[in-house]
């Protein structure tokens, strides 16, 4: 708590913390955008999220390990992650589509078990991280020092998701997209084969995570057993900004990175997991409480 | 005579959309009132504003000389005013009887007493007076759309209540069992003293059954009388015809 | 046989079984003691889920709560806590016989209801949430937990927290947690069926089928869930307490609060057994935590991954569970009375 006094002493480190937090946020977004497209299209909550942002992470280390610079392995990361987000849905997801959300946020859960654990087996519990082999800007006479590569993640995020986005009001496959997620059963008798147009959008979405990761890898730290903490960012973005709110997820994406951020500077970062967790659980009783007020409760 | 429900001026809207307009509609004990009006003019969303699924937007609802309008759904239906559904609801996957057992009244302390045979004994009959004896231990679900209607129906009488608000009791009703409907309905009016205001599209049943009558239509009270007044107004013609 | 009669005859068999076990077995007596917990904690889920519709993947919280009450009251009342926390729990903190048994007994006791008050406070919050926003927050709730422990010194923080030992030899120790497991999982069977055999259960099973309609019938929702809420924060604070002297070490996010192995493996064990039955629970238990066992003795290195697998399995192929599957192939007119 007395890193609170080093804000009055030095207000600048207010905008170090804010700023590491933001930068990261656009992460954070990515992941949460992908989330609302499943849980839009195919009515799935993805609890495996978080797991598919950290493979995206160690595909983009086998690559680093392999001699190739951190920014191939973006798009590698993102091609691979499509591949095992089509073969997810194709050999597990499909199962759980129809039915209800309490079976896919189990089946889904399993799998994020599953998966983290794989990870472990191949990869190990250590931390890993890889150096983007780019610098630092100093302002403020060194006081607020921003990593280059955080910035070029954060454009790199925006970029992504700005093409998504107009990939989903542009292309055949993206209004076929959006309409199964208005009204599947309309969809399907328009002609659209939602079965595939599920596969498209899981595989979508895990390469969305994939891409993630790769970068997140270059800027912080991934250990097997983080998804989950990932998955419940992107969940809480979704609920706080809405299902079809893309400036919202943004908004709610970079204010979560700078809180988070905000809470591990002042109380220590090994509390930065329980600020996460404990405000997931506030939003939504809160949003809650909220919605029981409009109905206008006596008490 | 007060009325025992009293529904003064209220409006309910839904973003543009208007679905109440100002309606005043009340009650006497031991009345059957009907309420008529084409599809969209707003019957069940007077029943959701009644028994407290959505906050009102203007007027007051009062049940007994309690002002509901705040109230929440339970407690309102603790007050004695209990509905049925349009689409039918009950606990699909607990048998007919467990159906009953758990619509029966309880006092507060009895949260972990088993059912006494006093209950068994009246959600029995009551399956019998609806004509569900044989199926009272099939699972709810199981029971075909019309058996679950009774059911609900029963469950309803079971829960005691002082105003019961049915919606579209006979919709779905095999033809030939609509009359004998109509006279569960008229004895659970008589015998056990139930008031009832009833949501139909079944006219002649409705006719029958009501002592007054309601007719709404896009949201507003269109006219208000007695059956044979109702059946001739030509406002009330006009609005199922569509004249406008 | 009626329905009735089944059952009391599967409770006797299973009860006579259980006695004869520690004898039959000696060396899995703690394996044994480990079951019961998991039959506790399958149970305690089905009220919440099977019987009330509230799948909650965070009764964990109150697992962990009870086991660092437990642990806290047996270490604090003859020791300081924070002192023996900074040493680690080692060499000089004595506890002697009698210290250890009245803590032991005392922490037993205290660990349930430090689980219910927490329960108590929570739970208006978290009950009004329904389906699947129900099951993430108490998702995001357990795994809390689980990091304010590890991040708080004064009970260890991520090194965990070493419980006073047994006096007494290994046998001895295993027998008398599994005694207390046993009796804990008895209770709690006994309790459970209690409470559906009345109203409460009818209420319970309503909520499940359809809590709108169940509100519009006038019915106490509220009072219910949050009743059967602390009824089963009692339970699993209790097997909580006892598993953590069970262990030794109390690891906030391995053993105590831990979402992804005792947190999804009671919903496993419910689902697995079937969901909203009687014995679906305990039967679940038995082969799941049988699997369990069979996949750390034969598939080392690999028995997480395999256990990750079965639970994705169970999800897809197995909603029904085995007993529902087994009531499915049955004549589907003999339904069995309730009230």
């Amino acid at each position: 708590m007395t890193n609170l006094l080093l804000f009055v002493e030095a207000p600048v480190l207010l905008i170090q913390v804010i700023l590491d937090g933001v930068l990261v946020g656009a992460l954070f977004a990515l992941a949460a955008y992908g989330l609302a497209l499943v849980w839009g299209v195919m009515n799935i909550i993805n609890i495996v999220q978080g797991e598919l942002v950290l493979l995206g992470g160690y595909v983009a280390l086998t690559v680093v390990g392999a001699g190739l610079s951190p920014f191939m392995a973006i798009p590698i990361a993102a091609a691979v992650l499509f591949i095992v987000g089509w073969l997810l849905y194709r050999g597990v997801i499909f199962r759980v589509v129809e039915k209800d959300l309490f079976t896919s946020v189990l089946a889904t859960f399993g799998l994020s078990i599953l998966i983290a654990q794989l990870i472990n087996q191949g990869f190990g519990a250590d931390v890993r991280s890889i150096d983007s082999g780019l610098g630092t800007w100093l302002f403020f006479d060194g006081i607020v020092s921003v990593s280059q590569a955080r910035v070029v993640a954060f454009v790199l995020a925006l970029l992504i998701g700005a093409v998504l986005v107009i990939f989903l009001r542009v292309t055949r496959l993206g209004r076929a997209i959006r309409a199964t997620a208005q009204n599947a059963r309309a969809a399907r008798a328009l002609g659209v084969d939602t079965g595939q147009v599920y596969a498209w959008t899981y595989a979508i979405n895990a390469a969305i995570c994939g891409a993630a990761g790769a970068l997140i890898v270059m800027i912080w730290v991934i250990q097997p057993f983080g998804g989950l903490l990932y998955t419940v960012r992107a969940f809480m973005i979704v609920i706080v900004a809405g299902l079809g709110n893309v400036v919202g997820v943004i908004g709610a994406a970079l204010g979560l990175g700078a809180a988070e951020t905000f809470v591990g500077f002042v109380f220590g970062t090994q509390f930065q997991a329980a600020f996460v967790f404990s405000l997931l659980v506030v939003i939504l009783v809160a949003r809650n409480v909220r919605l029981a007020r409009q109905r206008r409760y006596l008490r | 005579m007060s009325a025992l429900l009293d529904v003064r001026a209220i409006s309910k809207r839904f973003g543009g959309v208007v679905a109440n307009e100002r309606i005043t509609l009340t009650v006497a004990p031991g009345e059957i009132v009907g309420l008529i009006g084409p599809n969209g003019s707003g019957k069940t969303t007077l029943f959701n504003s009644i028994t407290g699924q959505h906050p009102i937007d203007e007027g007051s609802i009062s049940f007994d000389g309690h002002e509901i309008s705040t109230l929440r759904v339970s407690a309102i239906a603790r007050l004695g005013l209990i509905r049925t559904y349009q689409q039918t609801r009950v606990f699909r996957r607990m048998t007919a009887r467990a159906n009953m057992l758990a619509s029966a009244p309880a006092e507060r302390g009895a949260m972990f007493r088993r059912p006494t045979s006093a209950e068994r004994d009246r959600a029995d009959d009551l399956l019998a007076f609806v004509g569900l004896g044989e199926k009272r231990l099939l699972p709810a679900g199981e029971l075909s759309f019309g058996q679950q209607k009774l059911l609900e129906f029963a469950m309803a009488l079971m829960r005691g209540p002082r105003l019961l608000l049915l919606d579209e009791p006979t919709a779905g009703i095999n033809p030939t069992l609509i009359n004998r409907l109509a006279e569960h309905l008229r004895r659970a009016n008589k015998e056990l003293g139930v008031t009832l205001l009833v949501i139909e599209h079944n006219m002649p049943v409705v006719m029958a059954l009501a002592s007054r009558i309601y007719c709404l239509a896009h949201g507003e009270l269109l006219a208000e009388g007695a059956p044979e007044a109702i059946r001739n107004d030509p406002r009330v013609i006009d609005a199922y015809l569509g004249a406008r | 046989m009626t329905s009735r009669q089944r059952s009391l005859s599967c409770g006797f068999l299973t009860i006579a079984l259980a006695l004869a076990a520690p004898f039959v077995v000696p060396a899995l007596k703690v394996q044994l003691a480990i079951l019961c917990i998991m039959i506790v904690l399958a149970l305690t889920w089905d009220a919440l889920g099977g019987q009330m519709g509230y799948n909650s993947f965070g009764n964990v919280l109150f697992f962990g709560i009870g086991m660092y009450a437990s642990a806290l009251v047996q270490v604090g009342l003859f020791h300081d806590v924070g002192a023996y926390t900074a040493a680690s729990g080692t060499g000089t903190f004595e506890f002697s016989r009698a210290q250890y048994f009245v803590g032991l007994a005392l922490g037993l006791w205290a660990a349930p209801f430090v689980a219910v008050a927490v329960a108590s406070l929570l739970g208006a919050g978290l009950l009004g949430l329904r389906g699947h926003y129900f099951a993430i927050a108490t998702l995001g709730l357990g795994i809390a937990g689980g990091e304010f422990a590890a991040s708080w010194e004064y009970v260890g923080g991520a090194s965990g927290f070493q419980l006073p030992l047994f006096p007494g030899d290994f046998d001895d120790r295993a027998l008398s947690f599994y005694a207390l497991a046993l009796a804990l999982a008895v209770v709690t069977f006994l309790v459970l069926r209690f409470l559906y055999a009345g109203r409460f259960g009818l209420v319970l099973n309503a909520i499940r089928d359809d809590e709108d309609k169940a509100e519009a019938l006038g019915l106490y929702t509220v009072r219910h869930k949050v009743v059967a809420w602390c009824v089963v924060a009692f339970f699993v604070g209790c097997a909580g307490a006892i598993f953590g002297n069970l262990n030794g070490l109390i690891e906030p996010r391995e053993v105590a609060f831990s979402g992804a192995t005792f947190g999804v493996w009671m919903v496993l064990m419910a689902i697995l057994g079937g969901k909203g039955t009687p014995w679906g629970p305990v039967l679940g238990a038995v082969v799941f935590y049988g699997m369990k066992e069979l996949f750390w003795t034969y598939l080392f290195g690999w028995q997480r991954v395999a256990l990750g697998i079965l639970i994705v399995v169970i999800v897809l192929f197995f909603p029904a569970g085995i007993l529902g599957s087994l009531r499915a192939r049955r004549a589907p007119a003999t339904t069995e009375r309730r009230g």
